[in-house]
């Protein structure tokens, strides 16, 4: 990884990925100890910019955070100042007035960490991590979901033996609302440069107004390509795409896009589902596929702790080994 | 005042000349050498400079009254007389809107002993909101030409249908800012290729297609005299062109940074970029190109749009959209248009002035007795954009560290020297 920030994955490329999948590695031992905590980051302070609400994402941050022993100071869109009209500039380095080393910020709208970034970079040097910028990326839900991919792999199946590239050879389908998913773009990203095959499973009215330069296939038939995927990958789906006419009826779309019981059938014996949560369930997959033996939906929760620990140690760390 | 050994450029043709200017009027235009001084005459250098009649923008943003953080009349009209112009038509979307002969008139009193004419236009509807017309007659009756409820489409068909039926009887022109607002939505960029890597909502053209197609077909069954402002996508170009050879009466104007700045421009989520419509794929931009060459669209127009640094430094989907143009546009134009100059100033000189209604008065031609609105400009001048050496109020420039070709070396408003060597006069 170059730079102080991790913006996007598309600023990692594959020897970033897996450096950060190597480093989150030992971080897995590091909560599995009765005390689950290094001093690697003492003295250093997060912040956890969240302009749009993720308790399950911050927390996870937070926890990471104070696994390395870093002090973390929260920040909530409620708990703001920008609704009394300050700009966002001046929010962010009041907050870094503070003193901060490391802003993670999540955000409704693409490019704010960015912004924020920018920002930073006028007064200082403390470094960004994009927590989820509108449908723009989540790099840490990308990370967390190559690492999960290649160590459930590895630990289930003798196919799961290590590969030149992490995900050579795997056909991945990511299904449902692609086109307002910061998920999708990053895993599309990650799991392409570490050599899947994607295929992207929507109606055309969820996909992105335009393909052009995705490494990715297209299909509108699921039973297809659950058929020929490794991993079923599905995308939370939000009422607000029936309000907005993205599709017809929740009915409809679990009848046509939904990982449904009869539909998991399809699956070949070496597959895995997963979903970034929060799940709905019986919508857009149904309740005894995410309770079933396929899912690695909780363990993705699981490794995101040692992948934001990763981030962090590499963003911040002093580059010597992770000590005790 | 002596403008001297200029290149007089007006819609008759280019020659060198120098150009008496007495009281407000040109009093005699001769080759050079053939006129003497008059004694005590200010000169003016015109060398390697044309001298043409000032320009004219169809399409700013004065702010006053209500926006007056961002810019005032005064203050605009400083960076528009700075920029070549000596006319400009103020867009109604102030606070309260110019939708009555009241806020005309503060706006005509506000604008005297401003740097340049100020023209204000009427909104098409009252107060902007789209529901119901706004007392045309009586802005009519106080000069508006122009009625538009510019920053927002006039969405309704219908209501859009009476204005122009309306307008008729007005001598008025309907203008319109062509974006179906339900298909544009919470889009902040163009909606395509760009759009979707960056996660950002998009405008898709069609939003602008479908609109003009609409309001095209509205100035034919009617008969009004409609005006599309800032055009910004190819399949609204051929529209154009395709009613124009109907003979339908329809005008056009694009933007500077529609004719220099593409989509990818966003991509670092700068929200000076950020614009309505917003900078479109490659293909619009060399369309809109090809268009101004083809006198398609007639016009090039600022759509000058100040706001105060607070509105801008927030994420982007809640930066308010706009860039200020008036001290730049000619050299952008001139810069990244690709047309010869003279052209550059057609569209920007005597081809708006006679859209907003001003010829006679702004427009040229450079002969004796026409007002002396003029302006001299220098196509070759090299200089860089700094965003705080701007006269206006605000400094939302995306050209700002870029260099450009081509400047307003002096304005003559009305036979007073508003700008002498690119330094305002007050």
């Amino acid at each position: 990884m170059t730079g102080r920030h991790l913006l996007g994955v598309a600023d990692l490329g594959a020897e970033g990925i897996d450096e950060l999948l190597r480093l989150a590695d030992t971080f897995v031992e590091v909560g599995r100890r009765p005390i689950p905590r290094v001093a690697a980051l003492r003295g250093k302070t997060v912040v956890s910019a969240f302009f749009e609400n993720s308790t399950r994402t911050r927390l996870s941050f937070e926890t990471a955070a104070k696994r390395l022993s870093a002090d973390v100071m929260t920040f909530t869109s409620s708990s703001s100042s920008l609704s009394k009209g300050e700009s966002l500039r001046d929010t962010v380095l009041t907050i870094e007035a503070m003193g901060a080393d490391a802003f993670v910020v999540r955000h409704s709208c693409a490019g704010v960490p960015a912004q924020v970034a920018g920002w930073l970079g006028e007064v200082g040097e403390a470094c960004v991590v994009n927590a989820g910028d509108g449908a723009h990326e989540h790099p840490t839900q990308a990370l967390l979901d190559c690492f999960t991919i290649t160590r459930e792999r590895r630990a289930r199946f003798a196919s799961g033996a290590a590969r030149p590239r992490a995900l050579d050879g795997l056909h991945i389908a990511i299904v449902g609302d692609i086109r307002h998913s910061r998920v999708a773009r990053s895993d599309v990203l990650a799991f392409s440069a570490l050599g899947a095959e994607v295929t992207l499973v929507a109606p055309p009215t969820l996909l992105p107004p335009s393909l052009e330069g995705w490494p990715v296939a297209v299909s509108h038939d699921l039973e297809t390509v659950l058929a020929k995927c490794d991993v079923a990958y599905l995308l939370r789906l939000q009422d607000e795409r029936m309000t907005e006419q993205f599709v017809p009826s929740l009915h409809e779309y679990t009848a046509t896009y939904g990982l449904t019981a009869s539909r998991a059938r399809l699956l070949g014996p070496e597959a895995l589902v997963m979903h970034p949560g929060p799940v709905r369930r019986g919508i857009e997959i149904a309740a005894e596929v995410v309770d079933g033996a396929r899912s690695v939906i909780t363990t993705q929760v699981a490794n995101g702790v040692a992948v934001r620990m990763a981030v962090l140690y590499h963003l911040l760390g002093s580059g010597a080994p992770v000590g005790a | 005042m002596f403008l001297s050994r200029g290149t007089v450029l007006d819609q008759t043709g280019a020659r060198r000349a120098d150009v008496v200017v007495k009281g407000d009027v040109v009093s005699e235009v001769a080759p050079p050498g053939e006129l003497s001084r008059p004694a005590g005459a200010l000169v003016l250098d015109a060398e390697g400079c044309i001298v043409a009649p000032g320009l004219v923008d169809l399409h700013c943003h004065l702010r006053e009254p209500g926006g007056e953080e961002a810019e005032t009349i005064e203050t605009g009209s400083r960076a528009a007389a700075l920029g070549g112009y000596t006319a400009v038509v103020a867009m109604p979307n102030t606070e309260p809107a110019a939708s009555s002969a009241a806020v005309v008139r503060h706006v005509l009193q506000m604008a005297r002993g401003a740097l340049c004419d100020v023209r204000p236009a009427g909104t098409i509807t009252e107060g902007r909101l789209g529901r119901s017309l706004a007392n045309m007659a009586e802005m009519a009756a106080e000069g508006v030409r122009i009625f538009t409820d510019d920053g927002s489409c006039v969405a309704s068909p219908a209501l859009m249908r009476r204005a122009m039926e309306y307008s008729r009887s007005l001598g008025a022109v309907i203008a319109d800012h062509c974006e179906d607002p339900a298909l544009t939505g919470d889009g902040c960029m163009n909606e395509g290729a760009w759009s979707s890597l960056l996660g950002l909502p998009g405008r898709p053209a069609v939003a602008e297609e479908v609109t003009v197609l609409r309001d095209l077909a509205l100035a034919r069954a009617t008969g009004a005299r409609l005006h599309l402002l800032h055009l910004s996508t190819a399949g609204a170009v051929d529209a154009v062109r395709a009613a124009k050879a109907a003979g339908v009466a329809v005008t056009a104007e694009a933007t500077p940074h529609h004719l220099a700045l593409e989509e990818d421009c966003v991509a670092g989520y700068d929200t000076s970029y950020k614009v309505n419509p917003p900078l479109r794929a490659h293909g619009d931009r060399s369309a809109l190109l090809e268009a101004l060459a083809a006198g398609v669209v007639d016009a090039i127009a600022t759509d000058h749009a100040p706001h105060p640094p607070e509105a801008k430094q927030v994420s982007f989907c809640d930066a308010a959209p706009g860039m200020v143009g008036l001290e730049t546009a000619f050299a952008v134009a001139s810069s990244f248009s690709g047309l010869p100059v003279e052209r550059v100033v057609a569209l920007m000189s005597w081809q708006p002035a006679a859209i907003a209604g001003l010829t006679g008065t702004h427009g040229g031609p450079v002969c004796p007795g026409a007002a002396a609105n003029l302006c001299v400009l220098d196509p070759g001048r090299r200089w860089t954009v700094v965003a705080s050496a701007l006269a206006s109020r605000s400094r939302n420039t995306p050209f700002a560290g870029r260099e450009l070709a081509g400047r307003a070396r002096h304005t003559v408003l009305a036979g007073e020297p508003v700008v002498i060597a690119e330094e305002a006069q007050r």
